[in-house]
């Protein structure tokens, strides 16, 4: 993006990984961005179409087992998502799209299928009976200078973490990667995963302004966030009280 | 087939549940009891309830209550309530109806309902969706209808194409006829098991749960009205009712003006549909519709209410199907508009859903947000670039909206509350 003219957002395949409000990331980055005067392309990138290798920042949403499948067969075909991650592009992939990103998950017909393995973890199913549904709460590596993470999971697949990445958050109510050691989503480098939608950055503008930091490369001016604070401020009351 | 009496079903006097065994004779009289005691002590109508305690009496109580009734199911994840309503009205003009007509739509409710029937000859019942697969094997309909499938719930609910498959699953091989939405690929998916099918241009606005083809995964294409996956030979059927714009063709190429009391797009497709249900049972067009243009309000939906002066319409909308078709039918800017959201069991517990509701179609009217999860829509709306209002209660939006009629929406239980606050004010 530095000394470019415009910053491109690429939404990969919301034909088939959209299912949880995941056009709301898209949505808060591009104003973001706009609100400081960056111009934005957004490029909404379908199923049938090759991902571009020039994007700036890479979104990947949650979706149906199904799809998941799906879209993992075709992002193994196309070499489009791991150039640009290669030459240091920004990708937050959120519950199937960050399974999708790792070595491997479990699909719809219960065979592991290979990942993308832009992310060093891997992805199975969790204990039988066992879906991880409901509110999230995760305090953020304090590298990365964010406030504690809000948001929603739902999800039925566990994801371990291999030595190539740091947990993004630890949960302090919700599974998060549902491995019982209070891990919650995965980063290394520009790549971040989780498993909170909401979307994630409707509660937490701050990981959308680090998003913009890293593909941008400058510091960002500070935003009035009124309403997102209302939200956070009511939805980190709600589950306090809920686990009190 | 359509326009034909129904073969093996007699026009003779119903037997009402007087003929029933001595068990579900008395699993009848404790529902009854039971419901009464629940309206007493203010919990409701007892319907829920009351089935409950008649299928542990008598589990194959649907069943047997079923069996004195030709009975049509219509199910879907938006419309069952006013489509039910519609098909009920309709064949009231061949014979007397019972029908959950308030929403109780799982098992239970739906016993408790048919405990209810007399003398009637029809049964018109609306089913849950995930439900549908078993209702349909117990009541022996002699027609089912497919209203449309997407996302509704998802973090309590089946996932939408689950769903399509275990529609598929359980009509595979049913006797009765499908009234499905031809529009709809993955009600199309789900209905094409089925031998005898009356395929309906309904419409579908939203289309975001059915880009992959339900058969093998392909992109779908969608030139126009029609569909078709890139990948396989799974496409739009031949269809033979059809809703087009404000009019109706029949199987004849027959057209009907549709000048419902309902408001809107969406409830011109379920009155095509309840007009090709009537037909199945040998009812005429203008007699159904005649009768369907009576129909003011669904259940409290559509209704127009007064509030401290004002005129509100209360629309119910539930997930981003559901909003897309009512954003269509609310009176053009400036009239004002109050959004509601909730959040609780009823509702689902997750918001995410707003993110996929276009609320730019509501730029340059003002709007006042309301409900438990008011915040949630806030961010919504800000990041969409709208201007709005966020108001505790009803009565601070409506004391700072401009004159005019009010268009309120809301999802379920939000719906729920608006009514009893407005039902409080009037007592």
């Amino acid at each position: 993006m530095i000394g470019m003219s415009k910053l491109r957002l690429v939404w990969i395949y919301p034909d088939l990984l959209s299912t949880y409000g995941d056009q709301g990331n898209a949505l808060i980055v591009e104003r973001r961005a706009r609100l400081r005067g960056i111009d934005v392309e957004r490029i909404d990138v379908r199923s049938d179409q090759p991902v571009p290798t020039s994007g700036d920042i890479y979104l990947i949403g949650g979706g149906e087992d199904r799809p998941q499948r799906l879209a993992a067969e075709r992002l193994r075909r196309d070499p489009g998502l791991g150039q640009a991650v290669a030459r240091g592009a920004t990708l937050l992939a959120v519950c199937a799209g960050y399974q999708i990103i790792g070595h491997e998950f479990v699909d719809d017909l219960d065979r592991v299928e290979p990942g993308l393995g832009l992310l060093d973890v891997k992805s199975g199913r969790g204990p039988v009976g066992r879906r991880c549904v409901g509110e999230v709460l995760a305090d953020v590596d304090p590298v990365l200078g964010l406030p504690p993470l809000s948001g929603f999971e739902n999800h039925q697949g566990v994801t371990h973490l291999g030595p190539g990445v740091k947990p993004l958050a630890r949960v302090t109510a919700g599974f998060g990667n549902g491995t019982d050691d209070g891990s919650e989503g995965a980063y290394a480098g520009r790549v971040i995963g989780t498993y909170l939608h909401g979307p994630v950055m409707s509660r937490n503008p701050g990981l959308a302004d680090l998003l913009l930091t890293w593909a941008t490369g400058v510091p960002l001016t500070p935003l009035e966030d009124r309403w997102h604070e209302q939200l956070r401020a009511e939805r980190l009351k709600a589950v306090r009280a809920a686990a009190s | 087939m359509t326009g034909t009496p129904v073969p093996g079903q007699g026009a003779g006097p119903a037997r009402g549940p007087e003929a029933l065994p001595p068990r579900a004779k008395l699993a009848v009289t404790a529902s009854r009891v039971t419901a009464a005691i629940s309206r007493r002590a203010g919990k409701g109508s007892g319907s829920v309830i009351g089935g409950k305690i008649a299928l542990r009496i008598a589990p194959d109580l649907l069943a047997q209550l079923a069996d004195h009734l030709q009975v049509v199911l219509v199910s879907g994840t938006n419309g069952k309530t006013t489509t039910t309503r519609l098909v009920a009205e309709a064949l009231r003009a061949a014979g007397p109806v019972v029908s959950n007509a308030l929403g109780a739509n799982m098992p239970a409710g739906i016993t408790s309902a048919l405990a209810g029937a007399g003398d009637a000859r029809f049964g018109v019942i609306e089913v849950d969706e995930k439900y549908l697969s078993g209702v349909a094997r117990d009541a022996d309909p002699i027609a089912i209808v497919l209203l449309n499938l997407s996302r509704d719930q998802l973090d309590r609910a089946a996932e939408t194409r689950m769903l399509a498959e275990k529609w598929r699953e359980g009509l595979r091989g049913t006797e009765a006829v499908l009234v499905a939405n031809a529009d709809d690929p993955l009600v199309v998916w789900a209905a094409s098991s089925a031998k005898d099918v009356v395929w309906v241009a309904a419409g579908q606005m939203w289309q975001e749960d059915s880009w992959s083809c339900p058969s093998c995964g392909g992109v779908m294409h969608r030139p126009g009205d029609d569909w078709y996956c890139s990948d396989c030979d799974f496409r739009r059927p031949q269809v033979t009712w059809s809703l087009v714009g404000e009019e109706m063709v029949d199987p004849d190429g027959q057209v009907w003006p549709l000048d419902l009391q309902l408001p809107g797009r969406a409830n011109r497709a379920n009155a095509t549909t309840a007009a090709a249900v009537a037909s199945v049972f040998g009812v005429d067009t203008a007699s159904a519709l005649a009768r369907m243009k009576n129909v003011t309000a669904v259940a409290g939906r559509y209704d127009v209410v007064s509030y401290r002066g004002r005129n509100l319409r209360l629309l119910l909308a539930k997930n981003p199907a559901g909003w897309l078709e009512t954003f269509s039918l609310i009176d053009p800017a400036p009239a004002p508009v109050f959004l509601s959201v909730n959040a609780l069991d009823a509702d689902g517990k997750d918001t995410s859903w707003l993110w996929d509701v276009d609320f730019t179609r509501l730029a340059g009217r003002p709007l006042f947000v309301l409900g438990q999860r008011r915040l949630d829509l806030a961010v919504r709306l800000d990041v969409a670039g709208l201007e709005f209002s966020v108001h505790d209660d009803l009565a601070g939006a409506v004391a700072a909206c401009p004159p005019g009629q009010i268009e309120v929406i809301a999802n379920y239980t939000a719906f729920q509350q608006l009514r009893r606050t407005i039902k409080e004010a009037q007592a």
